[in-house]
C-alpha cells in the first residue's frame, strides 16, 4: 500500500506527495500529458525532440542542470507515445533546487536557436544509433505503420522519419510548449524525505503563480477494428530471418488489459513460458522467442518476435506458433499456471515499488490515467482474472482478422 | 515578488555526513562466509551466491560462460523447464552471471518464499547434469546471437578495444568465435562444474527484508554442501597489449555512424591515483555535465551520448572513452577528445565547475546507497576487490579535499595522447 497526499493549485497542477522518512534523498516527477500520439502526422518525433529541448534553458535559468548537479542531484526524462516525464533525485535538503527549476520551465523556455539547432542533431543521431544502424531497426517502424491504419499510434516515439525533426522549426517549438506545456495538463509528484505541509507551501511559492493554460483533449482518431489479416514481408542486410507478429489489445483501464497482460505472461514470460518451451526447447525452430505488450493507454498491442534457427521455413515457424495460440484458444489454462502468472505479477509489483523514484513515476503515471490510487489496486485487478476469461481473451486477441504478420528474410 | 533568477540556497553535498551501513556477517558450517543488508520497505530480497568460477579459471574459452548459463538446465531430478518452472511459480527471478574472476547465482524473491526456493538452489549446486540436448539448443542459439551481434559497430568495438588494451589471451581481453562455440564439450562443463561450483569457493551477499531466522535457514540447506573445502589453483595470466595504437575498421560498409572507444590501461583500486582520477574521470566525462558531453553533444551535436569511465576489474583496469557518432563527424570527435584532455593538462579546472563536481558526485554516492540492494551491492565490490570501508571514507575524503593542482598534475600524468589506444569501427 502505497500512501500520498493529494492536492491541486489553483492553476489546476495536480500535486501528489507520498512521504517516506527512510531516504535522505527526495525525488521531483513531472508527467505531462502529451506523447507521440499527440503530434501532426507530418511533424512526428516531435514530443521527444521537445523533450530535449526542455534541458536547453528556461526563461530565467540558463542551464537546467548545472544548479541541480551543483545541489548533488541527477535527472533525466523520457518521452513515449502517451506521455513524457521528468524526473530528478536530490538531497532532500536542496528540494527547493528542483521546485526552482522545474517551475521555471513550466512557466516557460527560453526558446534558445542554438539549443534547437544542436539538439535536432543530437536526436538525429540517436534515430541513428537506435534505428538505422542496427540489424533489424526499423521492424517496429513498419510493424506499427502494419498494425495501425488510422491511430497516432502508426509512429514511434522518435518519429517517422529522420527529416520531420531535421525540419523542426522554433515556432512549432513555442505552439507545443504554450499548448501542452501547462500546469493543467501536468502532474507534480514529490516522494521521500520530505513533508506535505513543505510541499504545499513549496508548490504554491514556485508553480502557483503560472498560467493554468487550457485544457487539453486527446481527441484521437479510434482505430477501427481490423476485418482481415495483414502480412509484411521484408527481405534486408540482417543475418537470420525474423519473425513478427501483432494483435491489437484492449486499452489500459479495460479489464482486457489486465487479462491480456497475462496471456502474454503465460505465452512468453520466462523460461517455463509455453511458446519458449514449445518452439524453442522442443521444436527448436526459434533461437529465441519473446511476447509481451506495449503497455499503452489506448488500445495497444501484443507482440511477438523470434528469430528462426538457420534452415527452417518461415511458414513452419508461423504455423508452430498459430498452433500453440490455438491451444490458448481451445483449453483452459490450469489453475497452476494462472497462478504462477499472478504470483510473478505479485513479486513484478513489489520490486518496482523499492525506489522512491519509482514510486513517485507510477504515481504520477496513475494519476494521469485519472486516479493515483489505482497503482494499490493493481494486484486486485490481476487476482480477479480467472481460467475463463484467460481464454475468451485469448480467443478475441488471436483471432485471425486481428493479426498482423511480418517476415523478415535475411537477404544472404 | 519572486525572484526567479535567484538560485535557493544550497545544503553543500561535500558537507553531508555520508556513511556506509555496516554489513552483518556470519559463516555457515562449511565455512562459507555470509554478508547481510537488513532494511526496505516491501517484502522482498535477494540473495547472491558468488563463486570463483570466472573466465580466469578456464583451459578453453567460453567453458566458463557456458558452465554458469546452463547451471539450470537441468539437474539429476529436474529438466530446465521444471526448474524454471519451479522459480516462476513462486514469482522468484534466477538469474546468472559470469564475470573474470568470479561468476554468480541471484535470486530475487519474496521473502515468504524462501524456504520453497532454497533447497532448488542447492540442487543446482550440487546436482547440476549439463544434458547433451541443451547444450545442442545453447550453441546453436548463441552463434546465431553473435552473428546477429557482430553487426553492430558498438559490440565489436568493445571487443576490439579489450584486446587492444590487455592481449587476446587475457581474460579481460578475450572474446568469442563461433569456432569456440563449436569446441564445447558437455565434459570441460562438467568438470569446470565440479571443481568451481560444486567443490568451489562460495561466499553469499543477501539484503532486504530478511527474516530473522535467515542464517538458520541458510545453513540448514548450504552449511553442508563441499564448498570452500580445496584451495584455489593459482592462475595467472599475461597481459600482452597491442603495439600498434590506432585503429580504423569497417564492418558495414552501409553504416551511418561509428562506434568511437579510446582506451589506456590503468592501475586497480589499489592504487592511491585511483580515487583521485575517479575525480577528474567525472570532470572530463563521468555524467551530464562533463566536459566531453557539454563540448560534444551539447555543443557539436556530433552524438547522442559520450561517457569516460574507468573499467571494473579487480586485477588491472583501462580507462575508456566511449561512443557513437555520426559516420563523417568520427574524427573529429576524435580531435575534441584530445582537445578537452589537453585543456585538463594545462589548465587547473576552476573553482566554480570543481564545487559542482565534487557536489554532484557527493549527491550521486548518496543516490547509489538508497536501499539495501544498493548497498550490498556496493559492499560485494568492495568485498570481492580485497578493500574494507576505509577505501568508501578514503574515496570521499579525496572527492572533498582534491585541489585544482592536483587534478592538473593527475591529467599531466595519465591524460597523455600517445597512451591511448584509439578505435573506430563503422
Amino acid at each position: 500500500m502505497i500512501q500520498y497526499n493529494r492536492f491541486t493549485l489553483d492553476n489546476g497542477l495536480r500535486v501528489l506527495v507520498h512521504e517516506d522518512q527512510s531516504t535522505p534523498l527526495a525525488v521531483v516527477n513531472v508527467m505531462y500529458d502529451v506523447g507521440a500520439r499527440d503530434e501532426d502526422p507530418n511533424k512526428t518525433g516531435f514530443a521527444h525532440l521537445f523533450e530535449h529541448l526542455m534541458f536547453g534553458g528556461s526563461i530565467h535559468i540558463d542551464d537546467y542542470d548545472e544548479p541541480l548537479q551543483r545541489a548533488g542531484g541527477e535527472n533525466n526524462a523520457y518521452t513515449t507515445n502517451d506521455l513524457t516525464n521528468y524526473y530528478c533525485q536530490l538531497p532532500a535538503q536542496n528540494i527547493e533546487t528542483a521546485f526552482w527549476l522545474e517551475s521555471d520551465r513550466m512557466l516557460s523556455l527560453a526558446f534558445s536557436k542554438k539549443s534547437l539547432d544542436v539538439q535536432r542533431k543530437v536526436v538525429s543521431e540517436e534515430f541513428k544509433e537506435h534505428y538505422l544502424n542496427k540489424p533489424y531497426g526499423d521492424v517496429w517502424h513498419k510493424m506499427r505503420e502494419l498494425a495501425y491504419t488510422t491511430h497516432p499510434y502508426r509512429w514511434m516515439t522518435i518519429g517517422k522519419d529522420l527529416s520531420h525533426i531535421e525540419n523542426a522549426q522554433l515556432d512549432d517549438v513555442k505552439h507545443f510548449f504554450f499548448k501542452h506545456y501547462r500546469p493543467i495538463n501536468a502532474i507534480l509528484v514529490v516522494a521521500g524525505n520530505v513533508k506535505t505541509e513543505n510541499i504545499k507551501r513549496l508548490a504554491d511559492k514556485w508553480f502557483g503563480n503560472i498560467p493554468m493554460g487550457e485544457k487539453y483533449e486527446h481527441r484521437l482518431p479510434l482505430e477501427p477494428v481490423q476485418k482481415a489479416p495483414r502480412l509484411l514481408e521484408v527481405t534486408a542486410d540482417v543475418p537470420v530471418n525474423a519473425f513478427y507478429k501483432t494483435w491489437h489489445m484492449a486499452s489500459r483501464l479495460e479489464q482486457g488489459y489486465y487479462n491480456a497482460d497475462l496471456v502474454t505472461e503465460i505465452l512468453g514470460g520466462g523460461g517455463s513460458s509455453r511458446l519458449y518451451q514449445s518452439l524453442v526447447k522442443e521444436q527448436k525452430l526459434f533461437s529465441n522467442l519473446e511476447c509481451y505488450h506495449f503497455g499503452s493507454i489506448d488500445a495497444g498491442l501484443v507482440a511477438l518476435e523470434g528469430k528462426l534457427v538457420q534452415g527452417v521455413k518461415m511458414e513452419d515457424a508461423s504455423k508452430a506458433v498459430e498452433a500453440e495460440l490455438d491451444r490458448m484458444k481451445q483449453e483452459a489454462v490450469s489453475e497452476a499456471e494462472l497462478q504462477k502468472v499472478k504470483n510473478k505479477t505479485e513479486s513484478i509489483i513489489a520490486f518496482e515499488d523499492m525506489g522512491i523514484m519509482s514510486r513517485a513515476n507510477s504515481l504520477a503515471f496513475y494519476e494521469l490515467l485519472g486516479d493515483a490510487n489505482l497503482m494499490n489496486t493493481e494486484l486486485d485487478r490481476y487476482n480477479e482474472v480467472t481460467e475463463e476469461q484467460i481464454k475468451t481473451c485469448s480467443q478475441q486477441l488471436f483471432d485471425v482478422n486481428n493479426s498482423n504478420e511480418m517476415r523478415y528474410y535475411s537477404k544472404n | 515578488m519572486l525572484n526567479r533568477k535567484q538560485e535557493p540556497d544550497i545544503h553543500d553535498a561535500v558537507d553531508f555526513d555520508v556513511t556506509l551501513k555496516p554489513y552483518e556477517s556470519f559463516t555457515l558450517d562449511n565455512g562459507v562466509p555470509v554478508y547481510t543488508i537488513d532494511g526496505g520497505a516491501q517484502e522482498v530480497l535477494m540473495l547472491e551466491w558468488v563463486f570463483y568460477a570466472g573466465n580466469w579459471y578456464e583451459q578453453q574459452n567460453i567453458v566458463a560462460a557456458t558452465a554458469n548459463f546452463m547451471l539450470k538446465n537441468g539437474t539429476a531430478g529436474k529438466s530446465a523447464f521444471a526448474l524454471n518452472e519451479h522459480f516462476e511459480f513462486y514469482g522468484a527471478y534466477l538469474n546468472r552471471n559470469c564475470y573474470n574472476e568470479t561468476a554468480s547465482v541471484t535470486l530475487h524473491c519474496l521473502a515468504k518464499h524462501l524456504p520453497d526456493l532454497l533447497p532448488v538452489v542447492a540442487e543446482i549446486f550440487s546436482e547440476s547434469v549439463f544434458p547433451q540436448n541443451e547444450l545442442d539448443i545453447y550453441k546453436q542459439n548463441q552463434k546465431q546471437r553473435l552473428e546477429v551481434n557482430l553487426k553492430k559497430c558498438d559490440f565489436v568495438s568493445n571487443r576490439l578495444i579489450d584486446e587492444y588494451v590487455f592481449g587476446i589471451d587475457h581474460p579481460y581481453g578475450k572474446y568469442t568465435s563461433t569456432k569456440d562455440y563449436d569446441a564445447l564439450q558437455r565434459e570441460s562443463l562438467e568438470a569446470f562444474y565440479q571443481q568451481f561450483y560444486k567443490n568451489g569457493r562460495c561466499m553469499l551477499f543477501a539484503a532486504g527484508k530478511l527474516p530473522a531466522d535467515i542464517g538458520t535457514q541458510l545453513n540448514k540447506v548450504f552449511g553442508q554442501l563441499p564448498f570452500n573445502r580445496t584451495e584455489m589453483p593459482a592462475v595467472s595470466h599475461a597481459f600482452t597489449p597491442a603495439t600498434e595504437k590506432k585503429y580504423r575498421i569497417i564492418n558495414d560498409t552501409n553504416g551511418v555512424q561509428g562506434a568511437i572507444r579510446m582506451a589506456r590501461p590503468f592501475p586497480n583500486r589499489h592504487h592511491p591515483d585511483f580515487p583521485k582520477v575517479q575525480v577528474l574521470n567525472n570532470i572530463l566525462g563521468g555524467f551530464f555535465g562533463s566536459r566531453l558531453m557539454s563540448n560534444i553533444r551539447e555543443d557539436k551535436g556530433y552524438t547522442y551520448g559520450i561517457h569516460s569511465y574507468l573499467q571494473n576489474h579487480v586485477h588491472s583496469s583501462a580507462w575508456m572513452i566511449s561512443t557513437e557518432a555520426g559516420r563523417d563527424v568520427c574524427e573529429a570527435t576524435i580531435t575534441e577528445v584530445y582537445k578537452e584532455m589537453q585543456l585538463l593538462r594545462d589548465e587547473p579546472v576552476d573553482a566554480e565547475e570543481l564545487h559542482l563536481v565534487k557536489n554532484y558526485m557527493i549527491g550521486s554516492v548518496l543516490g547509489d546507497l538508497d536501499g539495501p540492494f544498493q548497498i550490498i551491492g556496493r559492499w560485494k565490490n568492495y568485498i570481492l576487490n580485497n578493500l574494507t570501508d576505509a577505501w568508501f571514507y578514503n574515496s570521499l575524503q579525496t572527492i572533498r579535499s582534491i585541489t585544482a593542482e592536483e587534478l592538473q598534475a593527475l591529467a599531466q600524468q595519465y591524460l597523455q595522447p600517445d597512451d591511448f589506444y584509439e578505435l573506430v569501427v563503422i
